[in-house]
């Protein structure tokens, strides 16, 4: 199972609690990730990602292990800890504003 | 006994009021949405309890809510936007080609007739229509493929299509104005569009025949005399009797007419409501003092309302879908502030009071009167 952290107002939109997690098939990447994600809770289309485009909206960036994998590409495969379920992947609102 | 309902759509969420007919005593919930900028709600004629709810934000962008139980309980619905076609290019604040890009959604206006078709104006500029409770959504493309959309601009708030009117007597004819194209019109339901800017005014367009370019901020008509539209421009307060095409100032006695807001009573389609707005650089009301203006005679003579209105040290403005009319006998007018009151007037106009005063600043006021 792979866990995902959404940030609160995507918690709230997606009436969940806590963590997410998901069964995602084939190699664990950004991209398969937010499909599952989104097969599940489709009222996120388009509030993570374009939904035409299909880029990370800008305000919105991923982390995992410690790390901003925010420009890794979409297909790279995301850190194993994160595909063994061990370690979330955190989607964040990014602090921008004044 | 009948009510209304007051839909409020401010920068941080969205809020309801509801009130007997006395509209002395009322009931706040909310917030709907809480952090999310809302700006717009309204409700469907034809199935008050269906309304819709454009719900932004600038980390994670669109989503349209629906209620089928006015209010109450709400459910997201389709947020894709997708322009038809090729987008191509309108013209960027520098006079260069800039591609349409989607931003959000300004404006929701359920159909007349059925509760599941609902039209948005969009940024940047386009109408969208679903008819299937907003679950999907089309581009009446029409309009941004009238050949002035590439020279179309920005205003400083956007290059935003703010006002949809739907006219009651002829299903096929619908008025929209976009910030700062102008105003357009079509005559056989969304298919091809005119602009209706004839007569219009700007002291920064060169051209005093232009076809598009003004910044119109919103556009009122009386539902029974849909030929009849008013429009509050940037500057000057507007006037159309053949629906649109040919326009004629009704400023008159005005201290400003700089302003945003612009409405019709309900009851009375010859007087119009607009709160003057001191100018394009200062965005409050002359002198400190909140004004709402009414003209008896279509526009031209106004008169000052200023009863149970702040009249020192109001530094507010009320943004283009701020103010709305109930259709009880004595025609309720309301308008929310950037300083966060909603204001009421049961009398038409003579008298004011403060329903809410401290929420987020508010972006939309709409009104539904229920049976």
């Amino acid at each position: 199972m792979i866990r995902v952290v959404l940030p609160a107002h995507l918690r709230t939109l997606a009436r969940v609690t806590g963590e997410v997690k998901l069964e995602v098939e084939g190699q664990v990447t950004q991209r398969s990730v937010l499909n599952a994600l989104e097969t599940c809770y489709p009222m996120l289309r388009g509030t993570i990602r374009d939904h035409v485009t299909q880029q990370r909206r800008p305000f919105v960036r991923f982390f995992a292990c410690e790390e901003d994998l925010s420009h890794e590409s979409p297909d790279a495969p995301l850190p194993d800890p994160v595909a063994n379920g061990v370690e979330p992947l955190l989607v964040v609102g990014a602090i921008a504003g004044g | 006994m009948s009510s209304v309902r007051v839909l409020v759509g401010t920068r941080k969420g969205a809020f309801v009021l509801t009130s007997d007919a006395k509209r002395e005593r009322w009931d706040v919930s909310g917030p709907h949405f809480a952090g999310w900028e809302i700006y717009h709600v309204k409700g469907s004629p034809v199935d008050p309890n269906r309304l819709y709810a454009s719900q932004s934000s600038g980390w994670f962008g669109q989503l349209i809510q629906r209620s089928n139980d006015g209010g109450k309980t709400w459910e997201p619905v389709g947020n894709k936007f997708e322009y038809d076609g090729v987008p191509g290019t309108h013209q960027w604040y520098d006079g260069t080609p800039h591609p349409w890009e989607f931003k959000r959604v300004w404006h929701v206006e359920p159909s007349l007739s059925d509760p599941d078709t609902v039209y948005a104006g969009i940024e940047d500029a386009a109408m969208f229509r679903s008819t299937d409770g907003g679950q999907n959504w089309q581009e009446l493309s029409g309009l941004r493929g009238h050949g002035s959309g590439p020279h179309w601009q920005p205003g400083a708030g956007g290059m935003c299509l703010h006002t949809i009117i739907l006219d009651p007597s002829d299903p096929n004819r619908m008025f929209i104005a976009i910030s700062a194209a102008g105003a357009f019109r079509t005559d056989d339901g969304g298919k091809t569009w005119k602009p209706i800017n004839r007569g219009l005014k700007s002291q920064y367009i060169p051209d005093p025949n232009a076809e598009v370019g003004h910044c119109v901020h919103h556009v009122a008509m009386h539902g029974s005399r849909p030929g009849v539209l008013f429009m509050q421009k940037h500057w000057d307060v507007m006037r159309s009797d053949d629906a649109g095409d040919s326009w004629h100032e009704v400023s008159g006695n005005l201290p400003t007419d700089f302003g945003f807001v612009i409405d019709v009573h309900a009851h009375e389609p010859e007087t119009i409501y607009v709160v003057p707005i001191k100018s394009d650089s200062e965005h409050y009301p002359p002198d400190g003092k909140l004004r709402v203006y009414r003209s008896r005679t279509g526009g031209n003579e106004w008169e000052e309302l200023s009863k149970g209105l702040p009249q020192s040290n109001c530094y507010v403005n009320v943004l283009r879908d701020a103010m709305a009319v109930d259709k009880l006998d004595s025609c309720g007018v309301y308008f929310g502030t950037t300083g966060g009151q909603v204001y009421a007037s049961a009398d038409a106009g003579d008298n004011w009071a403060p329903i809410v005063r401290d929420l987020p600043a508010v972006l939309s006021v709409e009104v539904q009167t229920l049976p």
